[in-house]
């Protein structure tokens, strides 16, 4: 018979809507991060590290990245004869055929995959978040407490409380409230999205709920194990953990990894991060090139001048150029003689000479503020941009562009420019 | 493919000084991100050679930990893989390999039960991209008993430690001296050979039954004239790293354009086992300039003309220039190297000074490193 204590399903399918143009044609957890990662390698190495290899990764908004970058999961030691990583699409049934509608809605229809293992506890965990976290000391800590269900859970600055799940408990970390996004928090406890359920609790309430429309962890699963009494505790964190969730949130975090000692430490040798690596050779630096206080993928060559910066892998900086407080993705070429200030520039984008992004007045983006804001320049993947081009801040472009896009030579601040046909 | 792969890296050499007390030479890191033996496997799976041997006898450690698993080579297979022959002591032989060709006979059941009809056997210390294919079209093409690899090398080129070919105008090799005193032409044998399965398994074992242990002594020279043995020049980019200079070279050969964009950018790539070590990290401080950095290096001091192999810390305040600061080192601060090699996994103490004015100079440094 097959047997795992613990199995983990993987939440991947999300969009992530406030990242822009980078999730246009992936979902949020392919997004890459930190030069060679992928914000889906921080839970699945969290997974390997803690012992569990039984992980199924729930997808639904476009999987082709995800699909490939997991592949058979070689890279994070998931290719297992028995378990290993698994992709759950949602798939087509006799009667009542559904997409994913809900976080618990795609573990409810996967039933079945979690079933086949026989497990006393299942780990759920979102595909979208960076941290470090032995997911093994707090399925001892659900155990100790003989728990039903466990929550992890940091605390948050209280304004900001509003914006996620609250948890109230007593003395003993036991859940004795919980709060969907309340308007007015009596706590600052917030659920990191991280549960640890005993199988048969968490079977019990999915199969319970199943005609509930959109089936949600937060906002139904978890009340309905607390109004049936069961225990529910809180694990608390107070670690890195780092929700990135909008551009500048994300520009934030990838910043933060190239202080002297970064809070998120990727070189330490106990904790490492695995993920797909297609690029192995080191990188070069020329002779009138300089590096300082950035981070640099393999593969890529440096001509050019980089600061406060994080690079990708096969990555080409031309002479001349200055690149500052920015981020530029795998397999992307920037030309001679350009000026990249507070830019994200996401995969295979080719940027011609004498480009120069991020300069000018501060103005709002007229299509969506929301997203493109504190000055940032992002750039899709896939993008052509013509020589000598000046573009303003809290820009965003998409698509193959030349010089007749721009007669102007000019994308101003605020502009949006997406190629039509670009946004499929 | 229709041949097997026979990779020859037992080998050590007096010319690799210090450096060979740690590996065998086909477990040497090159430019950076590589070690030697990954060119001859990386040309092994371009080429579709499904089933290599390597067999390995100095020092192996290092060579047996980088080959623990053969899926970085895609030899993770069921229909062949790759197998590690070390010397064993069996009830009718107790001998280390005595050459070459008795590591091959000592694994003849190998050869004997592959049903492949050629064989390739590589040795692991040369830097290369080869396609075996055209080499296997030439042997057959000549109706070769034995093809030698050959490399024309630059006039000027010390060449009396190799092989040295001499070849008629229909390229059949009609001399070949190993590490003559005075060389007679400057084309040199790659160590590389295609042969005939059950050609290889009658030389070989004819041989031993001769008491005859080495390959290219025993048999290439031996039967120079009795079978046909042919050349195939090598016009791409080879090199050899035996010696501490032709060491040195290769990796400073890394910084040229052309030789990196051949190497690492040109299809097929080379494979190397995977570390998982997170990007380079440059602080403030950092000056690295014409300079090959690997996965995992933290940078605080100046760099220029050099390779750093993966892991390096280096410290503030140093200079280091024309220099190889091989896996795992760890630089303290104001430390000023120049024309050297240092040594994997020392430690370097702060305000120390290495340099060489003639020639370089292997730094090995035993230092605690008390610093994480």
């Amino acid at each position: 018979m097959i047997k795992k204590e613990m199995i983990a399903m993987l939440l991947a399918g999300g969009q992530g809507s406030r990242l822009g143009v980078l999730t246009t044609r992936m979902a949020k957890p392919a997004v890459p991060f930190g030069g060679r990662y992928r914000i889906i390698d921080f839970p699945l190495s969290n997974c390997i590290n803690s012992g569990i290899d039984t992980v199924g990764v729930l997808t639904q908004y476009q999987p082709l990245r995800l699909n490939t970058h997991i592949g058979i999961g070689i890279p994070w030691d998931l290719d297992r004869n028995i378990g290993g990583v698994t992709i759950l699409p949602p798939f087509e049934r006799n009667i009542h055929s559904e997409w994913y509608t809900g976080t618990a809605n795609a573990i409810y229809q996967n039933i079945e995959y979690m079933e086949s293992y026989h497990p006393e506890y299942v780990l759920i965990l979102s595909g979208d978040h960076i941290y470090k976290m032995d997911y093994e000391v707090m399925l001892d800590f659900h155990r100790q407490n003989n728990a039903a269900v466990t929550i992890a859970a940091m605390p948050v600055p209280l304004e900001e409380a509003k914006r996620f799940g609250i948890v109230i408990t007593d003395e003993n970390r036991r859940i004795t409230e919980f709060e969907e996004k309340p308007e007015e928090p009596h706590g600052n406890l917030a659920s990191m999205g991280i549960y640890i359920f005993t199988w048969e609790v968490l079977k019990e309430a999915l199969i319970a709920n199943e005609n509930q429309p959109n089936l949600d962890f937060g906002k139904h699963v978890i009340p309905y194990c607390h109004d049936r009494g069961e225990r529910l505790y809180a694990y608390e964190y107070s670690s890195y953990w780092k929700d990135v969730g909008t551009l500048y949130s994300y520009w934030q975090a990838n910043m933060e990894l190239i202080d002297i000692v970064p809070e998120f430490n990727l070189y330490e040798e106990y904790w490492k991060i695995y993920t797909k690596c297609e690029t192995l050779p080191p990188q070069y630096l020329s002779k009138e090139s300089y590096a300082e206080s950035s981070i640099i993928g393999e593969g890529s060559e440096i001509y050019g001048k980089v600061y406060n910066s994080v690079i990708g892998c096969d990555v080409r900086i031309g002479a001349g150029t200055v690149v500052r407080d920015s981020i530029i993705m795998n397999s992307t070429e920037v030309g001679k003689s350009c000026e990249l200030n507070k830019v994200i520039v996401a995969e295979n984008v080719r940027i011609g000479d004498g480009v120069v992004m991020g300069a000018g007045e501060e103005k709002e983006n007229e299509t969506d503020p929301e997203i493109y804001n504190h000055g940032l320049v992002t750039v899709a993947e896939h993008s052509l941009i013509p020589d000598g081009l000046r573009v303003g801040k809290n820009t965003v472009l998409g698509g193959k562009f030349d010089a007749a896009d721009f007669p102007e030579g000019e994308l101003s601040s605020g502009r949006t420019f997406i190629k039509a046909g670009e946004r499929r | 493919m229709r041949a097997i792969g026979i990779i020859l890296a037992g080998g050590s050499s007096h010319r690799m000084k210090e450096l060979s007390k740690k590996r065998a030479i086909a477990a040497m890191p090159i430019a950076g991100s590589y070690r030697s033996i990954d060119f001859a496997l990386s040309s092994m799976t371009n080429s579709h050679v499904q089933k290599v041997a390597v067999f390995t006898q100095y020092n192996a450690g290092s060579l047996n930990e980088h080959l623990s698993s053969s899926k970085w080579w895609d030899f993770g297979r069921k229909q062949g893989g790759l197998f590690v022959f070390t010397p064993a002591v069996t009830s009718d032989n107790n001998y280390w390999y005595r050459g070459t060709a008795d590591a091959i006979y000592q694994n003849l059941s190998f050869l004997k039960n592959s049903h492949e009809p050629y064989v390739i056997i590589a040795s692991g210390d040369g830097v290369y991209k080869l396609d075996f294919n055209k080499v296997l079209e030439y042997h057959i093409q000549k109706k070769a008993d034995i093809t030698v690899v050959c490399k024309k090398m630059e006039p000027g080129e010390e060449v009396e430690r190799y092989g040295i070919v001499k070849m008629d105008s229909e390229d059949r090799i009609e001399e070949f001296e190993e590490k003559p005193v005075v060389a007679r032409s400057n084309v040199v044998s790659c160590g590389i050979y295609v042969i005939r399965r059950r050609q290889l398994i009658e030389l070989i074992e004819k041989s031993a039954e001769e008491d005859r242990h080495d390959f290219v002594r025993d048999i290439l020279i031996r039967y120079r004239s009795l079978k046909r043995i042919y050349g195939y020049h090598m016009t791409d980019y080879w090199r050899n790293i035996a010696t501490v200079n032709d060491y040195f070279r290769t990796n400073m050969d890394f910084l040229k354009p052309e030789i990196r964009d051949y190497f690492l950018h040109q299809y097929p790539d080379v494979y190397s086992r995977v570390d998982d070590l997170p990007p380079a990290k440059y602080n403030p401080g950092s000056n690295v300039s014409n300079s090959l950095v690997s996965a995992g290096c933290i940078i605080n001091g100046i760099v220029e003309d050099s390779v750093l192999f993966k892991k390096v810390f280096i410290g503030s305040n140093c200079y280091i220039r024309n220099s190889i600061i091989l896996n795992d080192v760890y630089i303290g601060d104001n430390v000023h190297i120049e024309n050297c090699i240092v040594e994997s996994r020392g430690t370097v103490r702060a305000n120390a000074r290495y340099g060489s004015e003639d020639g370089i100079r292997v730094v090995v440094e035993t230092n605690d490193r008390y610093i994480i």
